[in-house]
């Protein structure tokens, strides 16, 4: 499994990738194959502010639903559409194509409380 | 304590997700579930049911014992090699487990049980037999069980024994000898597809499986989880114990009258039914296809226009039809089946009413 150094992590398996007071967010490598076949998507409504592990949308496998929650507080300023036609686009491309939406940051210091690539692997994702 | 089949080796080699499945180390996917339902649908699967219960009853009382415990009638076993599909019903009439029964002697049967059931289903089995004539033997862990399911099931078992099976019509089965062990082939199975479960000797299993692998490699033949066990069997809908039927609901509740044989003298749980038949149901088990996104889960409420008026019992996406499917039950009294809606994340979505199975079974029935 994968987990890029340059993303940040959350205990519930998120991830974020900062560029200046904006990130876009999605699950883990470790997450998707936790999950299995993703068959659905329920996205967040662009524009929502959210807190910080706030819930904020669904990802459904056949198997089961889970909730995704936001790593840092902010407002949602976009989603990623194609994953309503293409939910699998997290099992094939979860950091990439299977992205779930991107936040403008309230404050983009509590970045700094999420964990390292190096941490969250170790401690999270086995 | 938890058990594992003769396969297990084989499920972690093909780097199987293994889960706890009441009390059973259990794989439930391997290349995936949406891979392996279509496999299944197109082609053919083979799945690792050697945590289902067999319980031999057998005895001059083996057909009167069984006529007292079950909803459906004995005689429907008219002659060696029948199976039929009914329930050990509890005195509310209620699910206790339902059960396949194969007749090998008019007075020899086997009952195949849910794993999850094994333990409960003896101690009533065993209960309800003073007075009776009858031995009983649970087998469950001398007797191992595959499945192979799928359109291409009739070739790939003539290729790997050497023998063709297709005059055995569904619910039949007869005894064979596999590689010099007597095990018995049956035309059943939960996927709504053609097929064959095999039942033989826990340490004479593996090397069956093995055959049909190896037979089945060229004609796309996978090895199938419990998770897409229950994807296929939803879209066939057939219930499943825990789920959609459990020591609470009656076969009337749950659709299944079918198993029901009224005219029988007497059958624990005989007294319930006949009240359920003459005064209506209090809830009822309904089909269900999403019209909207979204997938259907256990607990779900269903209502009708704004009322709640019962909950999802299963639910899935069905990968066949690509909508969200599933089961429920809800208040007969309330239920307009063109104003239904699912109320998923706290908002309602359509649902339309579905009449019988969600795809339209393929078994082998003799016409």
């Amino acid at each position: 499994m994968n987990f890029p150094e340059t993303l940040r992590y959350t205990p519930s398996h998120e991830w974020i990738k900062v560029d200046g007071s904006k990130a876009r967010v999605g699950i883990t490598s470790f997450a998707q194959k936790e999950l299995g076949d993703i068959v659905f998507v329920e996205l967040p409504e662009s524009g929502r502010d959210v807190k910080a592990e706030e819930a904020c949308c669904v990802v459904e496998s056949v198997k089961t639903a889970s909730d995704i929650y936001s790593p840092v507080a902010g407002t949602i300023t976009a989603i990623n559409e194609d994953l309503d036609k293409q939910p699998e686009l997290i099992n094939e491309d979860c950091y990439g194509k299977g992205w779930i939406f991107e936040i403008e940051l309230s404050d983009p210091s509590q970045v700094d409380q999420l964990l390292t690539a190096e941490v969250y692997s170790e401690s999270y994702a086995t | 304590m938890s058990y594992r089949t003769p396969l297990y080796d084989h499920h972690t080699a093909h780097e199987a997700r293994m889960i706890d499945f009441h009390g059973w180390e259990m794989p439930v996917h391997y290349s995936g579930i949406l891979d392996e339902h279509q496999t299944v649908r197109t082609k053919a699967g083979i799945f690792d049911l050697s945590h289902m219960g067999e319980v031999d009853v057998s005895g001059p009382d083996a057909v009167a014992f069984l006529n007292k415990i079950i909803c459906n009638n004995m005689n429907r076993l008219s002659y060696n090699g029948r199976i039929i599909y009914t329930g050990m019903l509890n005195e509310k009439g209620g699910f206790v487990d339902d059960l396949l029964i194969y007749r090998k002697e008019a007075d020899s049967y086997m009952l195949v049980v849910n794993a999850a059931n094994r333990e409960d289903d003896l101690a009533w089995i065993e209960e309800h037999a003073k007075g009776f004539d009858v031995t009983i033997e649970d087998r469950s862990l001398q007797i191992g069980l595959i499945a192979l399911q799928g359109p291409s099931s009739v070739e790939i078992l003539k290729e790997a024994l050497g023998h063709s099976f297709k005059d055995l019509y569904y619910y039949h089965f007869t005894e064979y000898e596999i590689h010099g062990k007597p095990m018995i082939v049956s035309r059943t199975g939960y996927t709504g597809e053609d097929g064959f479960e095999i039942y033989g000797g826990w340490g004479d299993i593996p090397a069956v499986w093995d055959a049909i692998l190896e037979a089945g490699r060229h004609r796309g033949i996978k090895p199938i989880g419990l998770g897409a066990r229950d994807t296929l069997r939803l879209e066939s809908r057939y219930p499943l114990h825990g789920s959609d039927i459990d020591p609470d609901t009656t076969p009337l509740e749950a659709g299944l009258s079918w198993i029901v044989d009224f005219s029988k003298d007497d059958f624990i749980g005989k007294q319930a039914l006949v009240d359920q038949r003459d005064n209506g149901v209090p809830r009822q088990l309904i089909g269900f296809v999403l019209c909207d996104k979204g997938v259907p889960r256990a607990g779900y409420n269903i209502l009708c226009g704004n009322e709640v008026i019962g909950k999802v019992s299963s639910g899935t996406m069905s990968p066949s039809l690509q909508q969200g499917i599933g089961m429920g039950f809800v208040d007969p009294n309330k239920l307009d089946k063109k104003n239904l809606f699912l109320e998923i994340y706290d908002k309602p979505k359509k649902i339309d009413f579905q009449k019988g199975p969600f795809i339209r079974p393929r078994t082998y029935v003799k016409k």
